[in-house]
Order: structure tokens, then sequence, then C-alpha cells
């Protein structure tokens, strides 16, 4: 079986400027989503304790919020989560209360309510607690940045490691567009999913890149568009073959994972599919307008051969 | 020229053993077990416990299958919870003959059931995480300003003392802020006590600070070391307590550990009543130390039944009891520090405490007036004492500075010393996060997890075979043995597995199987380019070797980026990530090369290889 069966290289290049304000546009509404609608963050960053119960039988909601309201917690959030029987309550953190004894004054709650729930979860997160995970998410996040941009500038050329982040961060901001738009829950197996899904892109550009290089190194006499559609066009099957057995696994999980890693399987979804479009056709015109060159790589090999000379 | 060469084949072979044989405790799954842990710091198991529980479980008729010794615990693996639950009582009677003041903690605890020769080598199952086997964590903040704040309140109250016994004439002495000010009206009186301070205690910093010419100031601040000190301390004797505390609720393994510079995370596996944890990690305990009654036939009577007025009868350490005086003469409060030592002149093994001013002031006037008679140094908690030591007063004891010594081991002096700063907490805790698990959640979250990753594994399997035949099996073989190395090495290194960590699993396998599509396509390319089949699978896997380290560098610094910052969840991720980003460059590398070079490399006339339809352009 071969999928890939091209007889020339694809001019991708020719098309460059239409990737790029497509990509141009997609940025800017995930921007915009994200400043109007902004992100629903999980009670890991706001801070606020959730508890997670399950009935034998699906519980009337009205009576629980009802309940939480007249013991002290008007603005607790009450819903079901994955099946009826399943009650997810949020409580935001609130200087005036108690926060260490939560979650106990809310099994106490709905004990009074009706039947006793069997208890599955509890996550309580101080203030301080859900600040310092979101520094730490911003700090994990430049760390990634800077470590990749000098890991590609000195194994390639500043010039690929630049594109490269550009193109991979702009899928960061597009997962986050989602999230934003959809408000689905941005959790830290989230903010996991988006970091690793940064490092799996550039992976792609990287592959790319290598093929540019040989390419510059091998072929004389290419204008480097053409350079850069060869070196795509050869690896595309590889590109596809590869995304689809990840997005294959991925898809197990978001099947067969549950709640818990629907919204991680999601972005690693959604980072995969813009990962391929971006690191192929968004990083590769960058670096052609970047000024990348087959001097670039030719010159050490030069001075080898004059050495031996 | 596609052979490995013998070692390297025995080498590939023996990493895929010791995998295998890593992994295996995996599959046994858990029995039950009866697991005992010394509940006071004084107390060490020791091997004739270990005879103890054995005649115990004999005399009663009960079974087991395994006996495990370690430095923390003794386990008994038995058949089935019945036994178990026989087995506990058992052991527990023997060994705890006094309900009310136990020893020992004897648990319930699920012990893998993997044969004991696996055990012995440490081929352990893989640590689940709480929200895989359900549990309690906890992560508690110290109150490090309330432990140096209350550390300044009693340096003040030194100064106070330390300048009258100079003679130093002072205006006052208040703490402010995070300094003690001390004012004086002369600069000569400054000057002498400033002397006093330096020569008494290198902790404090002093400054010079004039307000008016008649109100001079001496700025004390704790210097640099000694604030760390007081922070090590605190959260060294706020964890011993947790430690103490948490022995009472018989959790099998529980995890105690610093985060940070003033954190502490209790983890508390299959323990579901939150409240009784938050009640037991929230009690303070206290140590007081008071007079013992000698009188004459006071202790016969008190045990027969007439307590003299004015006293309560306790059991000293050790056993004997002992009457001791309702009134108290001083409390934990005033301890300021504990540690093991000798004895300056017989060189016996000690435990020195440090008093505060205040408590070195009354226990001075106190020893002075009873040279002689008995002193006991009490520990109180739940309502319950214990007299720790009961000491004889030789000779007045000033500053504040007491020796405790007699009849102790050097190991006795540094339980002691132990105990003693475990009693209260140093300072005030306070709940910052709490994730409870219930145990129904937890096993469905592994069985989503091992589903994920298995239908994942299963659709790669056949894509790949399908697509590249022979070559996709062996790539598929290969992650497969990249699945069977991170499974191997998370269990030896006991590195705590989540629910995300099964999702970094799946995850990294998705993307290994970049690296064997990467070769394959390179060796397509090469036939497709007209070179012969040896020289393609050859340059095949040269190739894309660059390319491979390439990219599964740039995961590793997201990986390693994530395992840096990660807390909870995502640390748990970041882990599983990185090492499986290793185990694959070894397993899609190495591992598919030698099967291929098995398959290939002794042919010398090789037509053609079973990679699948190899399309060329003009066909």
């Amino acid at each position: 079986m071969e999928f890939f069966r091209i007889k020339k290289d694809i001019p991708f290049m020719r098309h460059a400027l239409v990737f790029n304000i497509i990509s141009l546009i997609t940025f800017v509404l995930a921007v915009f989503f994200l400043a109007t609608r902004g992100l629903h963050l999980s009670v890991e960053f706001t801070g606020g304790t959730l508890v997670e119960v399950t009935y034998t039988e699906a519980p009337q909601l009205e009576p629980i919020r009802s309940a939480l309201a007249t013991s002290g917690y008007p603005d607790a959030q009450v819903q079901n989560f994955g099946s009826a029987r399943d009650v997810l309550i949020r409580l935001p953190n609130r200087d005036d209360l108690d926060t260490a004894k939560m979650s106990e004054r809310t099994m106490a709650t709905l004990q009074s309510v009706g039947a006793t729930p069997e208890l599955r979860r509890v996550e309580f997160v101080g203030p301080q607690v859900g600040k310092e995970l979101a520094s730490d998410g911003a700090m994990a996040l430049l760390l990634v940045i800077f470590g990749i941009v000098v890991y590609l500038a000195v194994r390639f050329e500043w010039r690929f490691a630049v594109s490269a982040i550009i193109a991979n961060l702009h899928d960061v901001v597009i997962i986050l567009g989602f999230f934003a738009f959809f408000q689905w829950e941005f959790s830290l197996p989230v903010l996991a999913a988006v970091l690793a899904v940064l490092g799996y892109s550039v992976n792609e550009s990287v592959v790319v890149f290598d093929r540019v290089r040989e390419t510059f190194k091998k072929k004389r006499g290419l204008t480097t568009p053409e350079v850069l559609d060869h070196a795509i066009t050869s690896t595309i099957s590889r590109t596809v073959i590869t995304h689809g057995s990840t997005q294959m696994m991925v898809l197990a999980m978001l099947l067969f994972g549950g709640e818990t890693l629907h919204y991680f399987a999601m972005a690693l979804t959604i980072g995969i599919l813009f990962g391929i479009y971006s690191s192929v056709l968004v990083a590769s015109p960058l670096v052609m307008w970047l000024g990348v060159s087959r001097e670039q790589f030719m010159k050490p090999k030069k001075e080898k051969e004059e050495a031996v000379v | 020229m596609n052979r490995y060469p013998l070692w390297k084949n025995i080498l590939i072979g023996l990493v895929l053993i010791l995998g295998l044989i890593y992994t295996l405790p995996n599959f046994y799954g858990e029995v039950p077990a009866v697991q005992v842990s010394s509940g006071k710091a004084t107390l060490k198991l020791d091997a004739s416990l270990n005879g103890t529980i054995e005649q115990t479980l004999r005399d009663a008729g009960i079974e087991h299958t395994g006996l495990f010794i370690d430095v923390n615990s003794i386990r008994v693996r038995v058949a089935n919870t019945d036994v178990q639950l026989r087995a506990k009582d058992v052991i527990e009677k023997r060994l705890n003959p006094d309900p009310r003041d136990p020893s020992y903690v004897v648990a319930l605890n699920l012990l893998s059931a993997s044969p004991n020769w696996l055990t012995a080598i440490h081929a352990l199952p893989m640590y689940l995480g709480l929200d895989l086997r359900g549990g309690v964590h906890f992560l508690l903040q110290v109150d490090m300003p309330g432990a140096i704040t209350k550390r300044l309140d009693a340096t003040a109250a030194d100064l106070r003392t330390l300048l009258r016994d100079k003679n130093v004439r002072h205006a006052g002495i208040t703490r402010e802020g995070n300094n003690v000010v001390l004012r004086f009206r002369d600069a000569e009186q400054r000057e002498a006590a400033r002397r006093a301070v330096a020569g008494s205690t290198a902790d404090l910093q002093l400054a010079d600070r004039d307000d008016s010419a008649d109100d001079l100031r001496l700025v004390a601040t704790l210097s640099q070391a000694a604030q760390k000190n007081i922070r090590d301390f605190a959260i060294k004797q706020n964890i011993t307590t947790l430690h103490n505390r948490i022995n009472e609720l018989g959790v099998a393994e529980p995890v105690i550990q610093q985060q940070g510079v003033d954190r502490i995370v209790v983890q508390l596996p299959g323990v579901q009543d939150v409240a009784k944890a938050k009640d037991i990690l929230g009690r303070t305990a206290t140590l007081e130390v008071r007079l013992v009654d000698e009188t004459p036939g006071a202790l016969e009577g008190a045990l027969a039944g007439s307590v003299p007025l004015g006293t309560e009868i306790y059991n000293e350490r050790g056993g004997s009891p002992i009457l001791v005086r309702n009134q108290v003469v001083l409390t934990g409060d005033r301890l300021t520090d504990a540690q093991p030592g000798f004895d300056g002149q017989t060189h016996e093994p000690a435990v020195h405490l440090t008093l505060d001013a205040a408590g070195s002031r009354i226990f001075r006037d106190v020893t002075r007036e009873n040279v002689g008679k008995r002193m006991a140094i009490l520990l109180i908690e739940k309502g319950k004492g214990e007299v720790v030591t009961a000491p004889v007063i030789r000779t007045e004891i000033g500053g504040g500075r007491v020796q405790i010594s007699g009849r102790m081991t050097t190991q006795e002096a540094s339980d002691v010393a132990l105990l003693l700063r475990a009693g209260s907490l140093a300072a005030p805790m306070e709940i910052i996060e709490e994730r409870t698990v219930g145990p129904s959640l937890g096993a469905e979250n592994i069985a989503k997890g091992f589903h994920s990753t298995l239908w994942g594994f299963v659709a790669i399997a056949i894509f790949m075979s399908v697509y590249y035949m022979l070559f996709g099996l062996v790539s598929v073989i290969a992650l497969a043995a990249n699945l069977l190395l991170l499974v191997a090495l998370l269990s030896l290194l006991q590195a705590t597995l989540t629910l995300p960590g099964i999702a970094a699993m799946a995850l990294t396998l998705g993307m290994a199987i970049d690296a064997n599509v990467l070769i394959n396509e390179r060796i397509r390319e090469e036939l497709r380019n007209g070179v012969s089949p040896q020289a393609a699978i050859h340059a095949g896997y040269e190739r894309a070797f660059d390319t491979i380290l390439d990219s599964n560098i740039t995961t590793l610094i997201a990986g390693i980026a994530l395992l840096v910052f990660g807390s909870g969840p995502v640390r748990g991720f970041a882990v599983v990530h990185c090492l499986g980003i290793l185990t694959s460059m070894f397993s899609a590398i190495l591992i598919s090369r030698m099967l291929v070079n098995i398959i290939y490399g002794r042919r010398r006339k090789l037509e053609s290889v079973s990679i699948g339809q190899i399309w060329k352009p003009g066909n």
C-alpha cells in the first residue's frame, strides 16, 4: 500500500501567501475569543473546592442547589458530570469561609437533602496555590520556547528556530482559542497536553527542516522555494502517517478515557491537526521570507575542501 | 553490512529480559496483607518482633504466604481478606496489650502477589498514585512568618534577662515587625549592651539607630542563617509531629514529605474518612514539666485506689507507674529546642533542652527549691499523658539549658529529643490543597487509562502491519518493547503512576511510532530511487537517525520543562513522557534494527524486502 503517489514536487511555496493569510485569520480569531470570552479555568487555577459524588439513582439538582444556598454557599455551581447519576459541585474560595472545612460541610449538606451519595473526588485548592500553578505554567511555556529556539539555532540556523517557534506558538494560541470559544475547561492536564503538543509539532518542523538542509547540500541549481517544495513533498507521506498514528492513540483516549482525559485528548487532537498544517505550511514560508539560502549550509564544507587542497 | 555484532545483540537481549523481569510484578495483582510498623518514635522494629508475629499467627492457626521486613515495617501476606482481618486482630492483641496506648500500628494493606524471588530483586509493581488507588492528599503550608515572630518574642524576653544579669540599663525592649528594638538613654549603655548581646548569641545582627539624642536604639535582627535554622527546624518538627499523628490512623503507606521551603505534602492512600484525617492533622500535643510526689507510701496508696489530693498517676515510659503532682511547672511553649548529645562530664548520652527566658527563670527557681527530688516530663496528647522521663534534680539549673541524662543509650537520647520536639507543632499549619479520590473512581481510572492505551495500540499495530507489511510488524514489536521497557522503568524507579501518567504513556507510544515511520519511509524512498534492498535498509536507518534524534530532543525539552515547573498531575505526566521518549529512542532504533538485521541481514542476495508496495513515478 502506498497512499502518496506524487509524481512531481507539489508547489507549496507558490501558495505561501494564501497559507499565511489563513493562519493569520485563525490566529486573530483565536486571540479575539481569548480576549473576549477568556479561558474557562479549572479549580486548579482559580482556587476553590470541587466535589464529585455519585448517587445510586439520578438526583434532582434543584434541591441540592437550594440546600447549598441555604447552608451558606449561594454561589455553588451544581451540574451533572458524565452521567445523570454523577453530580459535580463547584464552590469558589471566599475569604469569609473556612476553606479547609468546605468539603465536609458540602457532604453534610448533600446528606441532608436526600439519598446519601458516594464521594468520588474532592479537590480543594487554596487561592495562593492557584496563582502559583498559573505562573508555573507560564514559566514552563517560556522554558519550552527558550529551549527549543536555542536547540534549533545551534543544530540548524536561527532562521529555522525562529520560524519553527512562531509556527508552533500559533498552534498553541489556536488551541487556547478553541478552549475559549467552546468554554471547555482548561485544567492542568490540558496545559500538559498543550506543552506536549508544542514539543511534538516542533518535531514536525524539524523533520522538514532536516530535509531542507539535506536538499540544499545535495541538489544544486534549485531555487529556495523549489528546495522547500521538494523537502515538504518528500516528507509529506511520513507526516500524514505519523500524525495519523498519534491521532489513533489520542482518539482511543477520547473514546475510552472518560471525562478526566476528555479535554486532554481534545487539546491534543486540535494540536495535532493544526500541528501538521502550521509546521509544514507556516514554518516553511517563514523560513523562506527570513531569507534562507544555500550558502548558509555550504560554508563549512567549502572551508574543509580548501584545507584539503 | 546489516548485521549487529554479537555483543550488541546480547546487550539488547539483556535489556529486554531485564525489562520483562521488572514488568512481571505488574501482572500478578495484589493480595491482602497485614502491615506492622512502629507507633512510637522511640520504638524500633527488630528481628525479634518478626519471630513474635510468626509465633502469634501460628498459635492462632493462621497461615501466611510470606513475611517481609524492611526498615519501617513488617508485612505479612495472607490468602484472603477474611484471614487478613483475623490476622490483624491477633497481631493487634499480641503487640498492643493496651489498646488505648498502642505501641505498634497494625494496618491492612495490599501487597503484590508476585513470587518472592521477584520481590527479593526489588521487582515491584508500579507505584500507583492516589487518583488510581483512592485516598487523600493534603498540601499543608507552614506559617513561617509566625514561627519567626514567635522566636523574636522569645528573643526579646531573653534579651531582657540577659541585660538584667549584666546590669545594663535599658529603656525598653520590644519586638517591632521583624526586629527587636532595644532603647537606651546613653551611648555607653548601648555599647555595653552590644557587647553583652554579641557575647551571648551569634544569631542576632545589631545595628545602631538614633532617633534623637536621648533616644538611642539598638536594632537586632535575626541573621539569615538563624532564620534559615528556624525555618528548617519548624518544618522538621512539624513533619515529625505529623508522622506521630498519622501513625494513629493506621495508614499502611503514608507519605509525608517536605515540598519547597515551607510546605508539607501528606498522602494517605486508602483513607476515605477525610474529616478524621483532618482532625488528626490539626491536633496539638503539649509538653508539661511537673514535680513527682515522692511521699513514702503515697504511690502504693494510689495504686491501691486512694490517689492523694492534687496528684495523678501516670505510666512512665518503660512501664512503672509514677505519682505526679497536678501543678504544671512548665509547658512545652517554653521549650525552644531539644537536641541529643552527651553529658559534659560523664560522657553519657543525654538530651539537651533549651528553654526561653521566662522558662529559664521558672526552671531555675523550681530546681533550686527541689534539689534531690524528681521531676517528670510529660507528653500530653488527646488528653492522655505519658511520662517521657523523670530524672532526679541534682543541682539548681539556670540559664535555660537543661540536660536530661542517665540510663539512656545514644539511640534513646535522640529518640527522646525527637519526641520532645515532636510534641507540638513549631508553627501553625494550614491546608492549602486537598484531593480526595474514592476507591471506585480510582479503579475506573485504571480501567479507562488501560483501555485507551490498549485500543490505541491495537489500531496502530493493525495499520502499521497492513501499510508496511513485515517492516510494520517489526515496528509494532519495537513499539511493544517500548511499552515493556517503559513499564519496567517505572516499576524499577517506583515513580508514581497517575492517570495523566497513563495518558502520557499512550501519547508517548503514539509519538514513538514516528521514528519507525521515518525509517520505513526512508527505506521506501531509497528503494524507489533504485538502491539495492540491503543498501536501502542501511541508508534508511542511517539517514533517519539524525532526524529522530532532533525531533526527540525537542519533545524532551518540552517534557523537561513540564517536569521542572509542573506539580501534581502535570509532574505525573512529565515523568512518564520523558522516560517514554528515552525508551522509544532505544526501541525504535536499536530493537527494530536488530529484528530487521536478523530477518534480512544474513542474506547475500536479497531481491526484495517486505515493506509494502513501492510506487514509482512513471509506473
